[in-house]
C-alpha cells in the first residue's frame, strides 16, 4: 500500500508538470515538431542559412515596400511584426529570449534545438508575390461581365524578401455600370500572404452569412522555402507555375461572384498599388493556431448540435454534397494516380528511344539500321509527346478538382454555418422561455424592480429571437441562391475544363498519326 | 476461352515459314488446365515418312522442350542454328492482378469491378495467345527447315499419339543439362580467345556478341514501356467508372478511351516486344552456332598438337593423324553449313523487322484514327449541349 502510495506520488509529480504545460505550448511543440520533420527531407545546411540570413538581414519589412532587406539585423522589428503573445504565455518550457537564439546559431545546423521561433520568423516576410491582369469586359446591357485575370509570372525582388505577382486588371469598355473599378486597364504587385488576407478578410464577412468564399491556394512551406532559396530546378518551377495558376483560378472565382465583387476589400486588392500587411495569415502565427483551435471546436459542436431539419431541400442538399465529395475525392485520387503513370511512360518511352538508337547503330544492314534509327526519334518525339499530355492531365484536370473538393468543403462549411445560426436562434428562444417562466414567479412576489428588470429583459430577449429568426432566414435563402449559383457554376466549370481536356487529347493523338505516318515509309523501304 | 477458339480459327497462318505445302503444321487449339497448356499440334503432310496424311496430337510446353534439347544434342546439326525453345508460358501476371482484383473488390462500383475484370481476362487471352503463337512458330521453323524437317525425333513428336512422358528428360539428364549450361559460359570466354582465321566468321562473331546485348537491353526497355503503358489505360478505367457515379455526359468516352488505350498497349506488346524477344533468343541461337564451331576448332587445333607430339615421340601416329583429319572434317562442315545459316538467319531477321515495324507503324496509326474520331464526337456531344 504503501508503496503504491508513493508511486502514486510520483505520478502526480509528473503529472503535474504535464498540466503545466498548457495548451498552447503542447500545439506549439506538435506544430515545429511537424514542420521539422518536413524540413529535414531538405537539406539542412540550407536551412541554417536561412536562420542565419534572416537573423542578420531580416526582410520582414510593410508588404509595399520591397527593397529593405539589406538594413541591419531588426530582431526587435522581427517579433514586434508578429503578434507572438501566445507563445509569450506558452514560454514556460520553451524559452524566446536571446541566449536560445543565440545558442542556436553557434550550434551550427541543427534544427533539432530549434525553438518555436524560427520557423515562424522564416515565413514571416517571405512570401511569393503574383503579378495578377485583370480584363475585364462587359456584355452589353447588363450585370453579366466577363472578368479576365492573367496571373504573370512572379518577380523576385530581392533576396528573401520574397516574389511579387504583378497583377493586371483591364477593363475595356468605359462609363458602365461596372464603375465600381476606376480605370480601364491596371496592374499590380500582390504577395502570396495578401491573397490569403484577402480570402480571410472575404471568410470572416460572409461565410457566416451564407455566402460561398473560394477558398485560397493553399501553402506550402517546403516548396516556398525551396523557391526563396533559389533553387532552381524542376520541381520549384513547376511549384512556381502550378501557384501562379492557381491563384488565378482564386481570383477568376472571386470576381465571379456577383455579391463578392462589389466587396471593398475585393476593391482594394485589385486596384490599390499598397496593401496593408496581412499579418495574421503565418501558418504558425497566433492567428494561425486561433483559427486551427477553432477548426477542432467547432466539429466538436458539429457532432452535438442536433438540428430538426425542418426544409428537406437542405437535407437533400447536403447528402448530395456529402456524396459528391467523396467522388470528386475519388476522382481526384485516380487522375493524379494518371498523371504520375503518364510521366512514367514517357521516362520509359525516352530510355526505349535510346536504346533502340543503339541497337539501329550495331545493325549491320544498312536500311534496316536507318528504319531502326527513325524508329528510336519517333519514339524521343512520342515520349516528349507523353509529357506535354501529362502537364495537361495535371494542369487542366488535376487541379480542377483539387479546386472543386476544396470548395465543396467551403459549401460544407456554409451549410455549418447555417446550422450555428439556428442553434442561436434555438438558445436564445430557450433563453427566453425560461426568463418567462422566472417572470411568472416573481409575479407572486412582491419586487416590483426585479419585476421591471425581469421585463426589461424579456423584451431585450424577444429581440433577439426575432433577430434569430431573421437571421436564420436569412442565411437560408441566401444558401440557397448560392448554391443554385454553384452548381450553375460547377456544370459550366467542368464542362469548359473537360472540353480544354479532351481537345488537348485529339492534339496528341492527331501527332502520333503524323509522327507514325513519317515512320511508315522507312520501315517500307527495308529490303 | 471462346474468344480463343475463335482467333484460332480465324488466324492468318504466317506465310514465310509454312509455304511448304509436303509438311503444313499449326496449332489449331489450346487448352489452359490450371498451370498446364495442352497445344493440339496439327500435321497435314505429303511425305511419305509419315504414316498418315493428317493427323493430330495433344502436346504440352515440356514436349516441346525436349524436342529442342533433343535437337541441340545432336551432333550432326552442330553445324545448324537450332530454332530457339518456345518460352514457358507465364500466366503469372495476370494471376497476380486477378487475385489483387479480387481482395480490392469491395473498394470498388460494381461496374468498375467488372470492367477491370474485363481488361484482365483480355490481358489473360493476350498472353494465352502470344504463347501459342511462340510455339507454333517453333515448329514451323523447323518444318521449313531441309534438313531438322527430317529429323527422326521431330517426326515423333508430330506422330506419336501416345504421352511423350517416357522419352523426357529425368532428373539425371536435367542435372546434365544443367552442367551444360555452365559449360556454355566457358564457352564464352573460348569464342572470344580463340584467333579467327575467317573474316567472315570474325565479323559475324563481332556483330552478334555486341547485337545481342543491345537487342536485350531494348527488349527490357520495350516491355517496361508496353507496362506504363498498360497502367495508364488502367487508370483512365477507375476515371471512367468515378465519372460514371458522377453522371457526367463525358463518362462514356472514358470508357471507350481505356478499351483503347488498353489495345494499343497490348498490339505494341505483341508487335514490338515479341519481335525483340524473339530475335534476342535467336540471335543467342546463333550464338550457340559460333560457340560449337569454335569448339570444333579448338578441338582440331589440340589434335594438330597432339599429331605434332605422337609424331615426336612416334608412338599412336596413325590415331592422331585420324583423329586430327576427324577434327579438320567436322571443323569445315561446321564452318560451311554455319556460313549458310548465318546468311539466311540475317535475311530472315531483316525481313522479320519489316514486317513486324510495319504492322506496328500501322497499327499505330490506326488506334490514333480511332482515338480521334472517338474524342471528337465526345467534343462535339458536349459543345452542343
Amino acid at each position: 500500500m504503501q508503496s503504491l502510495q508513493k508511486s502514486g506520488d510520483y505520478k502526480g509529480c509528473s503529472t503535474g508538470v504535464l498540466l503545466k504545460l498548457n495548451w498552447y505550448s503542447l500545439v506549439a511543440y506538435l506544430t515545429t515538431v511537424s514542420i521539422i520533420f518536413e524540413q529535414y527531407l531538405w537539406d539542412g545546411v540550407e536551412l541554417f542559412y536561412i536562420f542565419y540570413r534572416h537573423f542578420y538581414r531580416p526582410a520582414s519589412l510593410p508588404a509595399e515596400d520591397v527593397s529593405t532587406n539589406s538594413n541591419g539585423p531588426k530582431q526587435d522589428s522581427l517579433f514586434d511584426d508578429d503578434p507572438e503573445d501566445l507563445f509569450a504565455e506558452a514560454t514556460e518550457e520553451v524559452s524566446l529570449d536571446s541566449p536560445e537564439r543565440d545558442v542556436l546559431l553557434s550550434d551550427g545546423p541543427s534544427p533539432a534545438i530549434t525553438p518555436i521561433t524560427p520557423p515562424t520568423s522564416v515565413i514571416t516576410p517571405q512570401s511569393l508575390t503574383v503579378p495578377v491582369s485583370l480584363q475585364i469586359e462587359e456584355e452589353e446591357g447588363g450585370d453579366s461581365f466577363d472578368i479576365h485575370i492573367a496571373v504573370s509570372d512572379p518577380e523576385k525582388v530581392g533576396e528573401f524578401s520574397g516574389t511579387f505577382w504583378h497583377l493586371r486588371d483591364k477593363q475595356d469598355s468605359s462609363g458602365t455600370s461596372l464603375s465600381v473599378f476606376k480605370q480601364g486597364e491596371f496592374s499590380v504587385k500582390r504577395r502570396f500572404s495578401d491573397f490569403l488576407g484577402l480570402h480571410s478578410k472575404l471568410a470572416s464577412k460572409y461565410l457566416h452569412v451564407g455566402y460561398i468564399v473560394p477558398p485560397a491556394p493553399e501553402k506550402s512551406i517546403v516548396g516556398m522555402t525551396k523557391v526563396k532559396v533559389g533553387k532552381e530546378d524542376q520541381s520549384s518551377n513547376e511549384f512556381v507555375e502550378k501557384r501562379r495558376s492557381a491563384l488565378e483560378r482564386y481570383l477568376m472565382r472571386t470576381v465571379k461572384h456577383p455579391v463578392l465583387l462589389k466587396d471593398p476589400d475585393v476593391l482594394q486588392f485589385l486596384e490599390s498599388s499598397e496593401l496593408p500587411r496581412a499579418v495574421s495569415t503565418q501558418a504558425l502565427s497566433s492567428a494561425g493556431l486561433l483559427r486551427m483551435v477553432n477548426k477542432a471546436a467547432d466539429a466538436v459542436n458539429k457532432m452535438t448540435i442536433k438540428m430538426n431539419e425542418s426544409d428537406a431541400w437542405f437535407e437533400e442538399k447536403q447528402q448530395q454534397f456529402e456524396n459528391l465529395d467523396i467522388q470528386l475525392r475519388k476522382l481526384h485520387a485516380s487522375v493524379e494516380s494518371l498523371v504520375c503513370h503518364r510521366k512514367e511512360l514517357s521516362v520509359n518511352t525516352a530510355l526505349f528511344a535510346k536504346s533502340a538508337a543503339m541497337l539501329g547503330n550495331s545493325e549491320d544492314h544498312t536500311a534496316l539500321s536507318r528504319a531502326l534509327s527513325q524508329l528510336a526519334e519517333v519514339e524521343e518525339k512520342i515520349d516528349q509527346l507523353h509529357q506535354d499530355q501529362a502537364n495537361a492531365d495535371f494542369y487542366l484536370f488535376s487541379e480542377l478538382l483539387g479546386d472543386y473538393v476544396r470548395l465543396i468543403t467551403a459549401v460544407k462549411g456554409v451549410f455549418d454555418h447555417r446550422m450555428k445560426t439556428w442553434q442561436k436562434w434555438q438558445d436564445s428562444q430557450m433563453l427566453l422561455q425560461k426568463k418567462r417562466e422566472a417572470e411568472a414567479k416573481l409575479q407572486f412576489t412582491n419586487k416590483p424592480d426585479k419585476l421591471q428588470q425581469a421585463k426589461d429583459e424579456i423584451k431585450e430577449l424577444e429581440g433577439k429571437v426575432q433577430q434569430g429568426e431573421r437571421d436564420f432566414e436569412q442565411i437560408s435563402k441566401t444558401i440557397r441562391k448560392e448554391v443554385s449559383r454553384f452548381e450553375k457554376e460547377r456544370v459550366k466549370d467542368f464542362k469548359s475544363v473537360i472540353i480544354k481536356y479532351l481537345e488537348s487529347l485529339v492534339q496528341t493523338q492527331q501527332q502520333l498519326i503524323k509522327y507514325w505516318e513519317a515512320f511508315l515509309p522507312e520501315a517500307k523501304a527495308i529490303s | 476461352y471462346r474468344n480463343l477458339t475463335h482467333w484460332l480459327k480465324t488466324r492468318s497462318v504466317s506465310v514465310d515459314l509454312n509455304n511448304d505445302a509436303s509438311l503444313l503444321i499449326d496449332i489449331p487449339d489450346a487448352l489452359c488446365e490450371r498451370d498446364k497448356v495442352k497445344f493440339t499440334v496439327h500435321t497435314k503432310t505429303t511425305l511419305s515418312a509419315f504414316q498418315k496424311p493428317e493427323f493430330s496430337v495433344p502436346r504440352q510446353h515440356e514436349d516441346f522442350i525436349w524436342l529442342h534439347d533433343t535437337l541441340v544434342e545432336t551432333e550432326d546439326y552442330a553445324g545448324l542454328i537450332i530454332p530457339p525453345a518456345p518460352p514457358k508460358p507465364d500466366f503469372e501476371s495476370p494471376r497476380e492482378k486477378m487475385h489483387k482484383l479480387g481482395e480490392g473488390e469491395a473498394t470498388m462500383t460494381k461496374e468498375e469491378y467488372n470492367k477491370m475484370k474485363q481488361e484482365l481476362e483480355a490481358e489473360y487471352l493476350a498472353v494465352f495467345k502470344k504463347t501459342v503463337q511462340v510455339h507454333e512458330i517453333f515448329l514451323q521453323r523447323l518444318s521449313s527447315h531441309a534438313i531438322l524437317s527430317k529429323d527422326r525425333n521431330f517426326q515423333i513428336f508430330l506422330e506419336y499419339d501416345q504421352d511423350l512422358s517416357v522419352r523426357r528428360k529425368n532428373a539425371k539428364e536435367m542435372f546434365g543439362g544443367f552442367f551444360k549450361n555452365m559449360v556454355k559460359t566457358a564457352d564464352e570466354v573460348i569464342i572470344s580467345g580463340i584467333k579467327e582465321v575467317d573474316d567472315f566468321f570474325e565479323q559475324e562473331k563481332t556483330f552478334l556478341l555486341d547485337y545481342y546485348s543491345k537487342i536485350k537491353d531494348s527488349t527490357a526497355k520495350a516491355e517496361k514501356m508496353t507496362r506504363s503503358h498498360k497502367n495508364v489505360a488502367d487508370d483512365y478505367i477507375h476515371i471512367s467508372a468515378t465519372l460514371n457515379t458522377l453522371s457526367a455526359d463525358d463518362s462514356t468516352f472514358y470508357l471507350r478511351l481505356y478499351k483503347v488505350e488498353g489495345r494499343v498497349a497490348s498490339d505494341q506488346e505483341l508487335k514490338l516486344t515479341e519481335l525483340l524477344r524473339y530475335y534476342m533468343r535467336d540471335i543467342q541461337a546463333a550464338k550457340d552456332l559460333l560457340y560449337r564451331r569454335a569448339r570444333a576448332l579448338a578441338d582440331y587445333e589440340h589434335s594438330n598438337k597432339a599429331l605434332d607430339k605422337a609424331r615426336l615421340k612416334s608412338k599412336d601416329v596413325p590415331q592422331a593423324e585420324e583423329h586430327q583429319q576427324q577434327c579438320l572434317q567436322k571443323f569445315d562442315k561446321l564452318s560451311e553449313s554455319g556460313k549458310r545459316e548465318l546468311t539466311s538467319f540475317k535475311g530472315r531477321r531483316v525481313v522479320a523487322f519489316r514486317k513486324n515495324l510495319i504492322e506496328m507503324a500501322e497499327l499505330e496509326i490506326k488506334h490514333a484514327k480511332n482515338n480521334v474520331t472517338l474524342l471528337q464526337g465526345c467534343i462535339d456531344l458536349l459543345k452542343s449541349n
